[in-house]
């Protein structure tokens, strides 16, 4: 107990030098919130799986840690991070090195008037309205202790923003590179993606390392989609195996507005995503796919909500996982269709494969209800590979190794031929390729 | 919909309890409150032995220490406990030998309730240990089923005449530091029954004891404890009304099967407790532990439970599957109406190699209630092959009630195989169209949707019941069409 109150203690010190560090710009509109944020962290307790949104998901090895803020400014050179970019996709890309972004490694295509990608500090500078208009207002830091220690240590992190009408052509990629060099180091990237009215973009929000080094990633992502805008957007995890990564992606929907997000996880030893949707409005749609492959001793924890607040919303949730070693998957998906949201249609399935007998998977899909004109239904399996099919493939003369793989393939494209970028398609199959072969 | 339906949903909805009477018969209760003392009185009044009286203070002290759960998808005031008398015995002790000994007025609250014990001792060839209040008055059938060695009697004279199987068995399913709600049953619970059947017999009927809460402010304890020796087969029956009453009833009742190698229990229960009147007001709380033991090899446990009663259903029938092959089974049809709340589901814990379990949950929600389906499927690092197959379905009737499915799937096993799925939705308009158009009222037409919708438990239900099942969903769905 008293490890982590010094752990909290550590956390409360750093923000006095992360304050000194701002200097001057303590009288600029966020750091009220920023103050909030570290009051409320002071409040809050690190979750134990006493809480029965941690239960399966025991953090105390990341909080044996006591993670410095990075605040030196890594150099990477453009070859170090070649083989993270997905071919020769034409994008543009952000590249933020431990959390800071990287004018120099950076590429933003010219766009169109309006249409924003950067920073958020520059935006922060620029005192940016339709900033403040959204910031802060989805990803409540009230309730969720790393949510509040985001907020406090607000800094930097991804800013999109399309104006009603735009279309965004090419994906952004956004990449998140850490490169401690031995430094146990936390970043905490803010994000936030505004699509306008009528807009159409592409964001992939990609998190991987240099090096197998032990840093934490706190992330919170906050998407707003206006009326009839369309949002596709996508989160590659490939950390490091001995780092953490706690993410929050908060999305707020609109009228008739479409929301599609693959969430691939394969890094961290212990990783925890919160991915929640709201409908505001009637005629939203949104999918959640997500595909997470573990090895190791990794321990992989996904939560979603989908909020029916609004009649005539759809939603479509699919997670699978594949599991080896001692690895763990905890998935937790909930939907809620709230009284009169009348004419919702919500799906959601959750697939696993164990692989070795060290593995677990705790699964608990949840539905609450709350009118009665609705189709609801979820589904969740656990199982091996099917014996039949692996029986099949042998008798044609197919061996074992083979099959497996085969069949491997065959589950995981459920998720990834829905992937509607065709280069990170690519990227991700070459992955699962060289992942398989060595299972 | 139509004017004259909404009428008719009206009247419908404005139909009382038709179980609601209190009989007079004098009880013989203890002053209200918990303490130690006053469980040694039940103790001493019920003429217990040393062991028993142990048993009972270990679990108090153990209650003493612990928290009333509040996890549960169920909203109540809070209760409190000294105000419950925890002894309330119909005056005229029974040991008799006939119906014709027992209290007139008892006879005739059993005739209103339509279980007249004559009509089931010629007729339907049932056992009833007919439990009014805590104590049983009269058993019938005793003499065959003991010509085949099988007990079944009440718990407070199973613990004077066979405590050494009661010393074995008694907690050794739900121990005393269960959880709250058993351990408070343990401590104070008042009658029950035993049913012993020893190895290698085939109960030749189906064992059923009916349940009445009587006498104002008596929480009932009940104890039920079924051990099926190896190779032995028994069907137990359990069911229930309750007289309307405005203040809430706490029922912590506490169930434990054994299962012994090869053996079989299949558990049914149709409950209908007083849910309270159409502003939520009274009713019963019904907050059970239930839980079976497959221990043997082979064995199987099954339970069926039908439940459209009680202001607050929170219970969870389990079955530890402990043997190797043993299979557990789970059917229930919960129906909530007006404002009740129902918290209910299973857990099957896959222990052996081979276990197999399935679930099969019916949630139907009506008027401002609120349905969950909560359920654990849990298997060990040692369950081999173990599969499971859940399926929980919620039909909502109106756009005032709530659907809730919490399942938990903990898998530690590769070899394991579980599949879980659960959809929700309302009763089609195209059905009720297409019967209406045949000249089927709204009102039958969605009684027979329901009936066909709970199908698939109510065939798992005995004959006897399944009737009475299918009556008392009809009686709790009148007034929720909407």
């Amino acid at each position: 107990m008293s490890q982590i109150l010094d752990l909290k203690n550590w956390y409360l010190s750093n923000f006095k030098s992360f304050e000194h560090s701002l200097n001057g710009e303590s009288n600029h509109p966020i750091h009220a919130l920023r103050k909030q944020a570290i009051e409320r962290f002071s409040e809050l307790n690190f979750p134990t799986t006493h809480d029965e949104d941690w239960k399966y998901t025991n953090i105390s090895s990341l909080l044996k840690y006591n993670f410095k803020p990075s605040v030196g400014r890594y150099k990477l050179k453009r070859e170090q991070i070649t083989s993270l970019l997905f071919g020769d996709m034409k994008c543009s890309l952000l590249v933020f090195i431990n959390g800071h972004y990287s004018e120099a490694l950076s590429d933003v295509k010219n766009f169109s008037k309006g249409i924003i990608a950067g920073s958020i500090e520059a935006e922060l500078k620029n005192n940016s309205e339709i900033l403040y208009k959204h910031f802060g207002k989805y990803a409540d830091y009230k309730e969720q202790i790393f949510t509040a220690l985001s907020t406090a240590f607000t800094k930097d992190g991804a800013f999109v923003y399309v104006p009603d009408g735009k279309i965004v052509e090419d994906p952004i990629h956004i990449l998140f590179v850490s490169s401690s060099e031995n430094e146990n180091i936390i970043s905490q990237p803010r994000n936030l993606f505004i699509a306008g009215k009528n807009s159409q973009v592409s964001i992939i929000e990609h998190y991987a390392a240099l090096n197998e080094d032990v840093y934490f990633t706190n992330s919170v992502t906050e998407i707003y989609t206006d009326e009839n805008a369309v949002v596709d957007y996508m989160k590659l995890q490939e950390e490091s195996k001995k780092a953490f990564h706690v993410s929050r992606i908060e999305v707020s929907q609109e009228r008739n507005s479409n929301f599609t997000s693959h969430s691939i996880s394969m890094g961290s030893e212990i990783s925890r995503n919160d991915i929640n949707a709201k409908f505001n409005n009637d005629g939203g749609e949104s999918t959640l796919n997500g595909l997470y492959i573990l090895a190791g001793d990794q321990l992989f924890d996904t939560h979603t909500l989908i909020d029916h607040a609004k009649p005539n919303c759809n939603s479509h949730e699919h997670y699978k996982g594949i599991l080896t070693d001692k690895s763990r998957g905890v998935f937790n998906g909930k939907v809620i269709v709230r009284p009169d949201a009348q004419k919702t249609n919500a799906f959601q399935e959750n697939n696993n494969i164990i692989l070795s007998d060290g593995a677990l998977v705790n699964t608990k899909p949840q539905l609450e209800i709350f009118a009665d004109d609705v189709k609801c239904s979820h589904g969740a399996t656990i199982g091996r590979l099917d014996e039949d099919a692996l029986f099949y493939l042998k008798s044609r003369g197919i061996g074992e190794e083979k099959s497996k793989i085969i069949l491997l393939h065959a589950f995981a494209s459920d998720i990834v031929k829905t992937i509607k970028v065709e280069a990170v398609k690519k990227y991700l199959e070459a992955i699962l390729e060289n992942r398989f072969q060595h299972e | 919909m139509s004017s004259t339906e909404v009428n008719q949903i009206e009247e419908l909805a404005n139909k009382e309890y038709k179980y609601g009477f209190v009989s007079e018969i004098d009880a013989d209760s203890l002053p209200k409150g918990l303490n130690e003392d006053i469980i040694r009185q039940l103790s001493s009044k019920k003429n217990e032995p040393e062991f028993m009286l142990e048993w009972r203070l270990k679990a108090y002290r153990h209650w003493l220490n612990m928290q009333e759960p509040n996890w549960a998808n169920v909203h109540y005031q809070p209760i409190d406990y000294q105000e419950i008398s925890y002894y309330s015995a119909p005056k005229k002790k029974p040991q008799l030998n006939s119906l014709n000994e027992v209290d007139p007025q008892l006879l005739e609250t059993y005739e209103k309730l339509g279980i007249s014990l004559d009509e089931q001792k010629r007729l339907s060839g049932v056992a009833v240990d007919a439990v009014f209040d805590s104590v049983s008055v009269a058993t019938t059938f005793k003499e065959k089923l003991s010509e085949l060695g099988i007990i079944f009697c009440s718990m407070s004279e199973a613990i004077k005449n066979h405590p050494e199987l009661i010393k074995k068995y008694l907690g050794s399913v739900v121990p005393y530091t269960d959880n709250y709600f058993a351990s408070l049953n343990s401590a104070v619970f008042s009658d029950g029954s035993f049913a012993y059947i020893p190895k290698g017999v085939r109960c030749p009927m189906e064992l059923s004891t009916y349940f009445r809460i009587n006498a104002a402010n008596t929480g009932q304890f009940e104890r039920t404890l079924i051990v099926a020796d190896e190779g032995s087969y028994v069907s137990y029956l359990e069911g229930c009304t309750a007289p309307m009453r405005d203040e809430n009833q706490l029922h912590a009742a506490v169930v434990e099967l054994v299962a012994l190698d090869n053996a079989q229990i299949k558990y049914s229960t149709v409950q209908n407790w007083y849910p309270g009147d159409k502003n939520g007001k009274g009713g019963i709380y019904n907050f059970v532990t239930k839980r079976g033991a497959c221990r043997g090899v082979n064995s199987k446990i099954s339970w069926t439970q039908v439940e459209t009663g009680s202001a607050i259903t929170w219970k969870y029938p389990s079955c530890i599957l402990q043997g190797d092959n043993s299979i557990g089974e789970f059917y229930s049809v919960a129906m909530t109406n007006n404002y009740q709340q129902a918290d209910t589901g299973t857990k099957m814990i896959h222990i052996g190699k081979n276990t197999r379990s399935t679930i099969i949950s019916k949630g139907i929600s009506a008027g401002k209630s609120n349905n969950s389906y909560r359920g654990l499927v849990k298997v060990g690092r040692n369950a081999e092959n173990a599969r499971n197959f859940s399926q929980c379905d919620s039909l909502l009737i109106g756009d005032k009630c709530g659907a809730h499915t919490f399942p938990y799937l903990e898998i530690n096993n590769s070899s394991a195989q579980v599949e879980h799925e659960a959809t929700t939705s309302k009763i089609g308009e195209d059905q009720i169209f297409y019967l209406n158009q045949r000249g089927i009222s709204t009102e039958d037409a969605i009684g027979m949707i329901v009936n066909g919708y709970c199908k698939e438990v109510f065939k798992e239900l005995p004959m006897e019941f399944a009737v009475e099942a299918q009556k008392l969903l009809s009686v709790s769905l009148e007034g929720s069409v909407g």
